[in-house]
């Protein structure tokens, strides 16, 4: 197989700076086919990925009939070496290769904390053996690491809920190792470049220095074990692939091996579908691929993305539910040279929702611009018309920022491929800050102090007793102040130890040395926050307090206008809002220099937010879930569904480069009867919200009716996927109180 | 000058060609009994705008219209504020707007009725009824309205939907159908639209007697059976 060397394997491909120094996107530019046609030439599964679809089923079946663990290996820590070769049904896979020797057999990760590894285990039966227990005796993991860091302030904001779902006890994601450069170039030639790298840093050793030596050096190791992992399985990686076949094979290998060293939250896969397509379309030309085998191999790759399989704990699945793994792939968009990116591929890899029928993953992000070709528009709409699988991204908005070579981590966050990489640093409720801010410290639901004492809501009273709309905003934007001093320095605490515990070999080295490091902050319940600020001043607001004077409730007389009505009154509130908070974590500097992102967006988390949250004076009431992202409160839209689509839009992207998500749920019959219509009308839609500025958009298409059948009966509806918060889940896999939260969601 | 105003829709896609911004007019001639806006027949609820604040909302939904699509006038009946409408459809048609009014024809053919038929894009006609008696049971107004509208329309050549609501035992006959498709000769499109009944909460609410309590939605095979008609 590889009598060809590097030259030969090159030798059809165009242009030259990528031979030399590693540069997959100019290698794509140059290669790449745009396509504008219709999605006509898609062809159904081939036998043998009708028959591993049928088994995966199966086996689906009884992960769920296990109570969502279909096997874990409690005996062993995962790694990219850890386990031998395992196959689902060796003849019929086209790609190769598991995370461990078997299908849906989840590995055990102690490294982000062994507490929480034990607590994953034991919650579905298992028990860690005792020869890993005996190993982490010894071990500093990142928890450890984190926690002997932690000041008290920072332990009282996480465990009352203001800042929650940070990444100090579990892998932390969100990195995105540029998975192609191993397809494109073979290991050796990445670990020269890597031997290159670290020698050029030599001199005065200062502390970064020595970290980037130390680091460069496991990512050297780890990219020799990749070659050891994929020798398991026959295949030889050292040299770059030489067909469509390799080409995606090797990249999932590099996929592989992240996903069997890391397990962290979001292991996304970058953007392959254009890169594939050059292979593919080279393949098809010399006559050693037809469109059958072409779509089986990305068929049969999606399958294995789908099998991709992390153990978490229950307290874990609150804040991500649905055991998601965010094998995100962003498809389309335009090139900075105004071509397209849209190939053949891109079809070919949506078209996987038909012939593998509809699922969660990978999770599939089209980056949307106005001048992408019509038809793929009118694809999309019709996938999303039947799936409800994917979500949409401003492309206009993120390609003069990160190129056209960037990819999409979890749900909304991009990076440029290979040169990006991010910090994820979950989110804080800024609605509950809102309520300790008027109780002067204290937790609204247990009379804790949890910020330093401050005046309380009664210095931000007007004479009638109402709050003052004025004092209250100069009062709450001192505690975001103090939030975000505290938030900053929580994630450089927990990012120091990430990197010195459970660094992150793998996806490292698919980067360049000199790594970009965004440190992403979030915000959850900022339409809730809105609506209460714009209570408090366009009505009457009078804080009701218990026997102890903590306010616990709110008297609200008259009317307000809401977020999500195209109304700036209150939506320059929210405007405003998120300038101030973003502005103000800038004052405090990162971990290595990583510039501060922040995003509006709240995975499933607004679910357990809203427990943890009291009564707002916007009328929600005490445990009632946030509305997710930056999605209006549920129902509070007047104006249908394009005023509310405007309000979100206003968010400005300048401050939110972590993303801002919006999740909508619209009937079909809402956008037309006939199919054909209905198409164009959803790509008419999207063509307004992104030129009006909005980022993102998740694309739900069910009746309501449906969704309310689903609920009751969730064994019968065994793949209706629908988008949550950023991506996807099948809805039956939900607990009961998600499923309802996305039941009482607005339904246009 | 000021229109009353029930609310607006902001993603129409029920209301002529394309999406669509709907601006529902407040007050309505005749009283459906199966209208499934009945909060909109009083002539004194909702708000008061003026043509600039309701083109400014319009303006803020322009780029979601695409190539086919713009605003619609309905309500609401919008000709029972005819000189508003006028002036709202050409301070609209100035702004380069698409756009449609939805109708019942159930007012007097005026100059300025006609002016606004002539003015708009499109006419979507709403037919509830071909025989008299029914029309006049169906709506507690005669027919003479809206033939005399209709009239109109065909003569003027006027763009036009022609559309009926099919209520199960009311206008469900074959026969029926076909004198309205009959009627509707000239028409740039015909549309049966099923009788629904999410319009019945709203009669409670509003403490009026609903009086097809026991009607069914019209089913997608009736739908099926008439549109082959």
């Amino acid at each position: 197989m590889q009598e060809k060397n590097t030259t030969q394997i090159w030798e059809e491909f165009k242009g030259t700076k990528w031979k030399t120094n590693v540069d997959v996107r100019e290698f794509i530019v140059k290669n790449y086919e745009p396509y504008k046609g219709g999605h006509e030439f898609l062809v159904g599964p081939s036998q043998k990925t009708a028959i591993l679809r049928d088994k995966f089923l199966e086996l689906l079946v009884e992960e769920k009939k296990r109570g969502g663990v279909y096997n874990l290996d409690a005996d062993r820590v995962i790694s990219v070496m850890s386990h031998p070769a395992g196959y689902m049904d060796k003849e019929n896979e086209v790609i190769v290769g598991f995370q461990t020797d078997e299908p849906l057999k989840r590995g055990l990760n102690p490294f982000g904390g062994i507490k929480m590894a034990r607590e994953g285990a034991e919650a579905y039966g298992y028990k860690v053996g005792e020869l890993v227990e005996e190993q982490f005796k010894y071990a500093t993991t990142h928890n450890c690491g984190v926690f002997k860091a932690y000041t008290p302030e920072m332990k009282k904001l996480r465990k009352n809920g203001v800042i929650t779902g940070l990444p100090d006890a579990y892998g932390r994601g969100r990195i995105i190792g540029d998975y192609r450069r191993l397809a494109l170039y073979g290991a050796d030639k990445l670990l020269i470049d890597k031997k290159r790298e670290k020698d050029e840093l030599g001199g005065h050793m200062t502390n970064e220095k020595i970290r980037l030596r130390e680091e460069l050096q496991g990512q050297i190791d780890f990219l020799s074990k990749l070659k050891d992992m994929a020798k398991l399985y026959g295949y030889d990686i050292s040299n770059p692939a030489t067909n469509a076949k390799e080409a995606i094979q090797w990249t999932y290998f590099a996929y592989l091996g992240s996903i069997k060293e890391s397990n962290g939250a979001a292991m996304s896969l970058g953007r392959v579908s254009t890169f594939f397509d050059i292979y593919i379309e080279r393949d098809i030309k010399n006559g050693t691929l037809t469109e059958e085998s072409a779509q089986e191999l990305i068929d049969q790759f999606v399958l294995k993305l789908r099998m991709a399989r992390h153990l978490r704990t229950p307290a874990y699945n609150d804040l991500f539910a649905g055991d998601p793994t965010w094998v995100t792939e962003a498809i389309g968009g335009m090139g900075l040279d105004g071509r397209t990116m849209v190939t053949k591929t891109s079809f070919r890899f949506m078209h996987t929702l038909y012939n593998l029928e509809t699922a969660p993953e990978p999770n599939m992000t089209v980056l949307w611009s106005n001048n992408l070709p019509e038809k793929f528009k009118l694809y999309c709409a019709k996938v999303s018309h039947d799936t409800s699988s994917i979500q949409y991204e401003n492309d206009d908005l993120m390609r003069g920022i990160f190129t056209d070579d960037y990819g999409i981590a979890c749900c909304v966050s991009a990076m440029t491929l290979g040169k990006q990489m991010q910090y994820f640093g979950a989110r804080c409720n800024i609605a509950k800050l809102l309520l300790l801010c008027l109780n002067g410290g204290k937790d609204e639901l247990t009379g804790e102090q949890i910020l330093p004492e401050i005046p309380d809501y009664k210095v931000m009273l007007k004479e009638d007793g109402t709050l003052d709309f004025k004092k209250v905003q100069k009062h709450f934007l001192k505690s975001v102040d103090y939030l975000c001093e505290q938030y900053v320095n929580t994630m450089n605490i927990i990012h120091y130890m990430h990197d010195k515990y459970a660094y992150e070999n793998v996806q490292m080295s698919f980067h360049d040395a000199k790594v970009e490091r965004l440190m992403a902050f979030g915000i959850a319940g900022i339409s809730v926050l809105a609506d209460s600020l714009s209570a408090i001043k366009f009505a009457k607001v009078t804080p009701k307090t218990d026997e102890k004077g903590i306010v616990v409730d709110y008297a609200v007389d008259g009317d307000f206008p809401t977020f999500g009505n195209d109304d700036n009154k209150v939506d320059k509130i929210a405007q405003e809002v998120v300038e101030y908070f973003y502005n103000s974590l800038k004052k405090t500097p990162c971990h290595r220099d990583a510039t501060h992102t922040l995003s509006l967006l709240t995975i499933t988390s607004n679910v357990v937010y809203g427990k943890l949250t009291g009564n707002t004076p916007c009328g929600r009431k005490l445990g009632q879930p946030f509305a997710p992202g930056a999605n209006p409160y549920h129902n509070r839209e007047k104006h249908g569904a394009v005023a509310s689509l405007n309000s979100v839009a206003k968010l400005s992207y300048e401050f939110c480069r972590d993303g801002i998500s919006n999740t909508f749920s619209i009937s079909p019959q809402s956008l037309g009867k006939e199919e054909k219509t209905v198409f164009s009308n959803i790509a008419t839609l999207l063509d307004g919200y992104f030129k009006n500025g909005g980022f993102h958009l998740n694309v739900n298409m069910h009746k309501k009716e449906e969704l309310q059948k689903a609920h009751e009966a969730p064994k019968e509806y065994p793949n209706l996927t629908v988008r949550v918060s950023g991506y996807a889940v099948r809805f039956g896999v939900l607990s009961s109180k998600h499923r309802e939260e996305v039941l009482d969601r607005t339904f246009f | 000058m000021k229109i009353r105003i029930h609310s607006f829709e902001t993603l129409g896609a029920h209301d002529g060609p394309g999406l669509r911004t709907v601006v529902f007019f407040q007050g309505c001639p005749i009283k459906c009994l199966y209208c499934h806006n009945p909060d909109m027949i009083c002539t004194k609820g909702g708000k008061e705008y003026s043509i600039n604040e309701v083109v400014e909302f319009c303006e803020k939904f322009r780029v979601y219209h695409g190539e086919d699509g713009g605003i619609t006038l309905s309500g609401g009946e919008p000709l029972m504020q005819a000189e508003g409408a006028l002036k709202l459809i050409r301070a609209l048609k100035k702004e380069g707007f698409h756009v449609c009014i939805d109708t019942s024809g159930a007012v007097k053919l005026s100059d300025t009725v006609k002016e606004v038929l002539n003015e708009v894009d499109i006419v979507l006609f709403d037919i509830k009824h071909t025989d008299a008696d029914k029309y006049f049971e169906l709506t507690s107004q005669p027919i003479t309205n809206m033939i005399a509208m209709l009239e109109y329309l065909k003569t003027t050549q006027k763009a036009f939907y022609a559309r009926q609501v099919i209520v199960p035992t009311l206008t469900d006959s074959i026969e029926q159908v076909k004198k309205f498709k009959e009627l509707a000769k000239g028409a740039e499109r015909v549309e049966l639209l099923p009788y629904h009944t999410l319009g019945v909460n709203k009669w409670q609410k509003l403490g009026m007697e609903y009086k097809l309590k026991n009607i069914p939605s019209a089913t997608q095979e009736l739908m099926k059976k008439l549109n082959l008609v």
